[in-house]
C-alpha cells in the first residue's frame, strides 16, 4: 500500500518534471555526456538562457 | 533491439510491434459491450426525459461512452486502415533529433504539452453561448462532432506533418494544392487569428468590466509572473515546479485579495469601466509582445498552464461529486425561431459556428503542425496525442455545457442577452427575460449578484461569468458550501481571464512573427525578429488590428458578443475547412482515395455549415442576422436622422453602420478563401484521380526506427515485452 502510494507519488513528480521542461536539463547532461565526453556542459543557468532565446524565435501559439 | 531483426525492412508495416487487440477476444468483447450498452442507455436518458429534468451525469456518461467507443474502434481503424502508421519508421523527432526543436518525447508528457496548446477558453465560451438553444444540440454536436470531424482533424493533421518533418499547415497546402490555396490559408490563418484575440479579449472585458474584485485579480497576475519570471531567471534558473508553486499561492492570494480590495477604499481605482479595460489590455498586449519572453510570457504560460489543468480537474470532480440538475430545457424555441438574444440564426448552422473548440476547431491544425509532430516518437502515437488530446478538449466543453446549464434559465438569459435589450435595470431585465419566455425576478437577480459579490449580473455576456456562477455552484456543492461561493466566482473568472490573457500574449507574438516574415518578402531587416523597430511597428501593427475590433465590439449598441462570435466561430471553421481539405487532398495524392471519406464528409459538412452561415451572415433580409441588412436598416434610420433602438444616439447609429459593414465585408471574404481553397483543391483531386502516374510525393524518406516505445497511454503486455528485448524503460 505504501509502496504503491510511493510509486504513484513519484510518478506524478516524474510526469510534473517532464512536462514543465525542469527535466530538461537532466536530460541534456546525460546526452552531452554521451556525445562530447571530453568537453565541460554548459550550466544550468546558461541552459535555461538559451532554452528562453529559443522560445523566443519560435513562440508556440496557443488555441482558444 | 527488436526493430533490427534482419527481416524488418521489407516486411509488412505492422508486423514488427505486435498487432494489438487485432485478435478480438470474449473478454474484450464483453468489456467493449458493456460500455456501449451503458453509453447507448445514457444516450436514452438524455434523448427520451422530454418536460422533465435530468442529471448532469447522464451527458458525462454518454460522451465518456461515446469516446471510449470511438477512441476503440474508429480512431483505431483510421490509425491502422487509412493512415497506415508505421512504427518500424523513424519520426522526425528520432531523425532530426537535435536536442532542441526535435527530440523524441514520452507520450504522456507529450500529450500534455499538446492539449495545454490546443486547449484554452474555447471549449468554455461556445458552449455556454449555445446554451440558448437548450443543452441537447451543443452536447450532441460537440460528441458527435469531435468523433468524426475535430479529432480526426487533429490526428490526420499531425500524422501528415510528422512524415513531412514538421511542415506546417500553410506550407502544406502550398506544397500540396498550390500557391493560390497556400496564401489563402495564410490569409486565412492571419484573420483569424486577429479575429480570435478579439473576441477572447471581449470575454475579458466584459467579465471584468465594473467589477473591482476581478479587475484587482487579474491585474496582480502581471507582477506575479514578472517576479516569477526575474526569480527564475536570476535566483533559481529552471526550477519551473517550485516557482510554478510559489506563483500559484500568490495567485490564490490575489484572489482573496481581491475581496479586500472590493470592500476598502481602493475599490474606485479597480472600478474600470469597458472602455478604460479595452485601452489596459491594448497596452498590455503591445508590451508583452515587445518584452523578452522570459519576463512575462514563459512564466504566464507556466501559471495559466497549471491553473488550466487544475482547474479542469477540480470541475470534472464537482460535476461528478454534486451530480446538479439541468435545469436548462433541452431544446428551447431559439434552436428553430433563429431569434435568440445572445446570438441570432437557427440551429443549422449557428450551434454548428457558436461550438468550434470542442467538436471541431481549424486553430487546432496549427498547434499539430507545428511543435507537435517534431517530438513524437512513434507513428503511432497520433492516434493518443492527436485524437486522444481532442477527446480531452470536447470533455471540457461538455462539463462547460453542463456548468451553463445548471443555472435557472431566467438567469441564463438576463446575463447573456446584449445590455441594449435588457435595459439598465434589475426590473427592466426582468421585464426582457419575461419577453423571451423565461422568468426571473429583480429579486432574484440581486440576490444572485450578491451571492457573488458582483454589483450586477445583468448583460455580463461573453459566456465567462456565466460559465464562473455555473462552476461557483458547482463548487460550492462540493467544497465549501454557500460560503465561498464569491471565491469560487471569482476564482473561475481569474482562471478563464489568465489563460484568455496567455493566448494574447502568445497570439500577438505569433501574429507579429507572421506578420514580420511576410515583410520580410518587402524589405529585408523585418525578417530578424529581434530588430527593433520591425518589432514595434508589427506589434503595434497586430494589436491595433484586434484592438479595433475589440473597441468596436464594447461600443457596439447590438452586443459585441452578439455580433462578433458568429465571426470568430465562422473563421476558425474556416480554417477547419482550409486543414481538412489539405487532408483530404493529401489521403488521395499518397494512395488512400479509398479512404478520403474520412476527412471529406467532416470537410463537406463543415463547408455546408460555414457556407450557409456566411450566406446568411450577407445576405439575409433580417437585420437581426444578416450584417448588410442590418447596415441598410440603421443607415435609412440615420438618413432621416432617426434612433433605433438599443442605440441610444446619432453616434451609436454610426457606430452600427460601421460595424455591420466591417463585419459583412469580413464574412465576404471568410467565405471567399474557403470557395478558393475547396475549388482549387478539387482541381488537383480530379488530376490526382486520372493520372496514370503517380503524382511526386511529398514526404520524407522513409528510415528505420530503433526507438521502442509504446503506442498507447498505457503498455500492453506485447509492448512491454518488446521494450524489454530493447532494453528501454518506461
Amino acid at each position: 500500500m505504501i509502496a504503491a502510494l510511493r510509486r504513484a507519488g513519484a510518478g506524478v513528480l516524474w510526469y510534473l518534471r517532464e512536462v514543465s521542461g525542469e527535466a530538461d536539463y537532466d536530460r541534456y547532461l546525460a546526452r552531452h555526456a554521451r556525445e562530447h565526453p571530453d568537453a565541460p556542459p554548459i550550466t544550468r543557468r546558461e541552459f535555461e538562457k538559451r532554452r528562453m532565446d529559443r522560445a523566443q524565435e519560435h513562440p508556440q501559439s496557443r488555441c482558444c | 533491439m527488436s526493430t533490427e531483426t534482419p527481416e524488418a525492412p521489407d516486411s509488412p508495416p505492422s508486423s514488427p510491434t505486435p498487432d494489438r487487440g487485432s485478435r478480438f477476444t470474449v473478454r474484450s468483447a464483453l468489456v467493449w459491450g458493456a460500455v456501449a450498452v451503458v453509453g447507448a442507455v445514457a444516450w436514452g436518458v438524455i434523448a427520451l426525459s422530454r418536460g422533465e429534468s435530468i442529471s448532469a451525469i447522464w451527458l458525462v456518461v454518454a460522451a465518456l461512452g461515446s469516446y471510449a467507443i470511438a477512441y476503440r474502434f474508429y480512431a483505431r481503424f483510421i490509425a491502422k486502415k487509412v493512415l497506415e502508421v508505421d512504427d518500424t519508421r523513424a519520426t522526425p523527432a528520432e531523425r532530426l533529433d537535435n536536442g532542441t526543436d526535435f527530440q523524441p518525447m514520452d507520450r504522456r508528457v507529450l500529450f500534455g504539452h499538446h492539449f495545454a496548446a490546443i486547449a484554452g477558453a474555447g471549449p468554455l465560451v461556445g458552449p455556454v453561448l449555445a446554451a440558448q438553444m437548450g443543452y441537447l444540440p451543443g452536447t450532441i454536436w460537440i460528441i458527435v462532432g469531435v468523433i468524426f470531424a475535430g479529432a480526426v482533424q487533429d490526428m490526420v493533421v499531425l500524422f501528415f506533418s510528422m512524415r513531412r518533418d514538421g511542415r506546417s499547415l500553410g506550407q502544406m497546402a502550398r506544397d500540396e494544392i498550390g500557391p493560390v490555396g497556400g496564401v489563402a490559408a495564410l490569409i486565412g490563418v492571419f484573420t483569424i487569428m486577429i479575429i480570435l484575440l478579439a473576441v477572447l479579449a471581449l470575454v475579458v472585458v466584459n467579465a471584468l468590466a465594473k467589477s473591482p474584485w476581478g479587475t484587482f485579480s487579474i491585474a496582480m497576475t502581471i507582477p506575479i509572473a514578472i517576479f516569477m519570471g526575474f526569480y527564475l531567471r536570476m535566483i533559481r534558473p529552471g526550477r519551473v515546479m517550485e516557482t510554478s508553486l510559489i506563483g500559484v499561492a500568490l495567485l490564490l492570494l490575489a484572489i482573496v485579495a481581491g475581496g479586500w480590495v472590493q470592500e476598502s477604499s481602493w475599490a474606485p481605482a479597480f472600478t474600470l469601466s469597458p472602455q478604460a479595460l479595452v485601452i489596459a489590455l491594448v497596452i498590455y498586449g503591445f508590451a508583452a509582445s515587445v518584452l523578452p519572453v522570459w519576463m512575462l510570457l514563459a512564466p504566464r504560460d507556466y501559471l495559466s498552464t497549471f491553473m488550466k489543468v487544475g482547474t479542469i480537474v477540480l470541475l470534472a470532480l464537482g460535476v461528478i461529486l454534486s451530480a446538479p440538475m439541468m435545469k436548462t430545457p433541452a431544446l428551447t424555441e431559439f434552436a428553430s425561431s433563429g431569434k435568440g438574444p445572445v446570438f441570432a440564426g437557427a440551429l443549422f448552422p449557428f450551434v454548428f459556428i457558436t461550438i468550434a473548440c470542442g467538436a471541431l476547431s481549424g486553430f487546432h491544425a496549427l498547434i499539430a503542425s507545428g511543435t507537435t509532430p517534431k517530438l513524437i516518437q512513434k507513428e503511432s502515437q497520433v492516434r493518443m496525442v492527436g485524437y486522444g488530446a481532442m477527446l480531452t478538449e470536447s470533455f471540457v466543453a461538455v462539463m462547460a455545457l453542463i456548468a451553463a446549464s445548471v443555472l435557472d434559465p431566467g438567469l441564463y438569459f438576463a446575463m447573456n442577452a446584449p445590455a441594449g435589450v435588457l435595459g439598465p435595470t434589475v426590473e427592466t431585465a426582468s421585464a426582457a427575460v419575461a419577453n423571451f419566455g423565461f422568468t426571473i425576478t429583480p429579486e432574484a437577480l440581486t440576490a444572485a449578484a450578491a451571492a457573488v459579490q458582483e454589483s450586477t449580473l445583468v448583460a455580463r455576456t461573453g459566456g465567462a461569468p456565466t460559465l464562473a456562477v455555473g462552476m461557483s455552484e458547482i463548487f460550492a456543492g462540493v467544497f465549501g458550501g454557500a460560503a465561498l461561493k464569491a471565491f469560487w466566482y471569482h476564482f473561475a473568472i481569474m482562471f478563464e481571464a489568465l489563460f484568455i490573457l496567455t493566448t494574447v500574449d502568445a497570439g500577438t507574438r505569433v501574429g507579429r512573427y507572421m506578420l514580420q516574415d511576410t515583410l520580410g518578402n518587402v524589405h529585408k531587416p523585418f525578417r530578424d525578429v529581434n530588430w527593433k523597430p520591425g518589432l514595434w511597428i508589427t506589434s503595434a501593427v497586430v494589436v491595433g488590428a484586434w484592438g479595433y475590433f475589440l473597441w468596436a465590439g464594447v461600443n457596439d449598441p447590438l452586443g459585441g458578443i452578439n455580433q462578433l462570435f458568429p465571426l470568430f466561430g465562422i473563421a476558425n471553421q474556416l480554417l477547419a475547412a482550409i486543414a481538412l481539405t489539405v487532408c483530404t487532398t493529401l489521403l488521395i495524392k499518397t494512395g488512400r482515395a479509398r479512404y478520403a471519406w474520412v476527412t471529406a464528409v467532416p470537410l463537406a459538412w463543415d463547408v455546408a455549415v460555414t457556407l450557409t452561415a456566411s450566406w446568411q451572415k450577407v445576405f439575409s433580409s433580417d437585420p437581426t442576422l444578416g450584417f448588410f441588412a442590418q447596415r441598410a436598416r440603421y443607415s435609412a434610420a440615420l438618413e432621416r436622422g432617426e434612433v433605433l433602438a438599443p442605440a441610444k444616439d446619432i453616434d451609436q447609429m454610426g457606430t452600427v453602420v460601421v460595424n455591420s459593414t466591417v463585419d459583412g465585408v469580413l464574412s465576404i471574404v471568410f467565405a471567399l478563401l474557403v470557395i478558393i481553397v475547396v475549388v482549387n483543391a478539387m482541381f488537383v483531386w480530379y488530376r490526382a484521380l486520372t493520372s496514370d502516374e503517380p503524382l511526386g510525393s511529398s514526404e520524407a524518406p522513409a528510415v528505420e526506427s530503433r526507438i521502442v516505445a509504446p503506442a498507447g497511454l498505457i503498455a500492453t503486455p506485447a509492448e512491454k515485452r518488446a521494450m524489454a528485448a530493447a532494453g528501454s524503460r518506461e
